[in-house]
């Protein structure tokens, strides 16, 4: 077809006028499966990582602002009396950028199940952190230890947790994350290292990572 | 035009990926395991035949000039429907393919036969169009996973073939996706020039 400038106005505009309104449609439609899934979701995570309970650990949580990270409190009841909680926090200093997972502790801080929620690790190296921090095969589990009890950093940096092979960056963010909700959840101050400043400071985290590169 | 020699035309004669080599960010980035590859693949099957369609139905009320962006407003509509539907009926899936759905707006792959198939022919053919190229995309992909996933760990659709220790795991990282997409390549033109 020809173009001339009423045309291509009038197409144009009945086109993304049309398509304005399917999107729109769809959006409305698909707005509260949206939000159930993710509430569904997030109330599964509570349930796996958390102590058996029978409150509302989502209507009753409370978060905590730190250094520009969020780290929400999940607590956990079961007849009245608390029995741990799940917290989820995060961490900046992965290999790919932030990693955010929901951990589980007993009421005396105990760690009690972990799942990873969202991350940008490389497949088949720093990803295994969903599977590895929980098998129990030499030091590399976290289950059951307790943060204050064992040294919740990786063995090269004179921890007590196994890194995963080849990626200790993403191991040490890791347990950042895990420790800065164990903090959370005691009501401990949380170290100014999990801040954004990663690559200007020259704090342990970052000079690791050239080493890393060669591992790897 | 023989109406099952469209659909073969798209799986063989013009494979998107082996032989036109169009759409190459999605196909190197999502190939890191043989279900997300396929899995894109559908996703962009899906795509490809609806923009098919409607572009077909409409080519001959839009004006040359202003072609290629309505074909992208109306490729980008179907992308976010998509999206839309499979993060509320499908969370599990889009939870691990939701980084790369809205990469398909930019696939070429959907531009491209909209504007070499689909605006020069009938909505029926254009639909078969879609599906022989998105079906040759899917094989393609999903090929490419597999071979990328068992030679990095030893798995294939996560079932294990050999142990994990013997995998090579640059096939999983970003060199691996060349690396297996060129001699997949090299694989399928010898078998073509037989």
């Amino acid at each position: 077809m020809k173009s001339n400038m009423l045309n291509m106005v009038a197409v144009l505009t009945t086109i993304t006028a049309t398509v304005g309104a399917i999107l729109g449609g769809v959006y409305k439609l698909t707005e509260a499966p949206i939000a159930e899934a993710a509430a569904r979701a997030q109330e599964e995570a509570i349930r796996i990582v958390a102590p058996d309970f029978d409150n509302n650990p989502i209507a009753e949580s409370d978060t905590i602002e730190s250094h520009g990270q969020e780290i929400v409190i999940y607590p956990a009841s079961k007849n009245g009396a608390p029995v741990g909680a799940a917290v989820k926090a995060s961490s900046r200093n992965g290999f790919n950028g932030e990693i955010s997972l929901i951990v589980g502790f007993e009421q005396d801080g105990t760690v009690r199940q972990y799942r990873v929620l969202s991350h940008s690790e490389t497949p088949g190296l720093g990803a295994k952190m969903e599977q590895w921090f929980r098998t129990d095969k030499n030091r590399q589990s976290i289950i059951g230890k307790h943060p204050e009890k064992s040294n919740f950093t990786v063995s090269k940096d004179g921890g007590d947790i196994d890194a995963i092979t080849a990626s200790t960056i993403t191991s040490r963010a890791f347990l950042e994350a895990v420790s800065n909700a164990y903090k959370a959840y005691m009501n401990k101050p949380i170290d100014a290292m999990s801040g954004s400043s990663t690559h200007t400071s020259t704090d342990t985290i970052t000079q690791p990572h050239n080493e890393e590169e060669v591992t790897r | 035009m023989n109406k099952l020699k469209i659909i073969l035309n798209g799986i063989i004669t013009e494979n998107p990926t082996f032989v036109l080599l169009l759409g190459m960010c999605p196909t190197l980035g999502t190939t890191s395991s043989a279900i997300n590859g396929m899995s894109m693949g559908l996703a962009t099957m899906f795509v490809l035949m609806c923009s098919n369609v409607v572009i077909s139905c409409i080519k001959d009320l839009i004006p040359d000039k202003v072609r290629i962006p309505s074909f992208i407003v109306i490729i980008a509509t179907f992308v976010t429907v998509l999206q839309l539907c499979m993060q509320a009926y499908l969370p599990a899936l889009y939870e691990s393919l939701g980084l790369f759905i809205p990469l398909i707006v930019v696939n070429c792959i959907i531009l491209g036969r909209a504007e070499a198939f689909a605006a020069k022919n009938n909505p029926f053919d254009s639909l078969l169009d879609g599906i022989g190229i998105g079906l040759g995309f899917t094989i393609a992909l999903s090929l490419l996973g597999a071979t990328r996933e068992l030679l990095g760990t030893g798995r294939i659709f996560n079932i294990s073939i050999f142990p994990e220790e013997y995998g090579a795991l640059a096939f999983v990282l970003a060199p691996g996706a060349f690396i297996a997409l060129g001699l997949l390549i090299a694989i399928v033109n010898k078998l073509k020039t037989r």
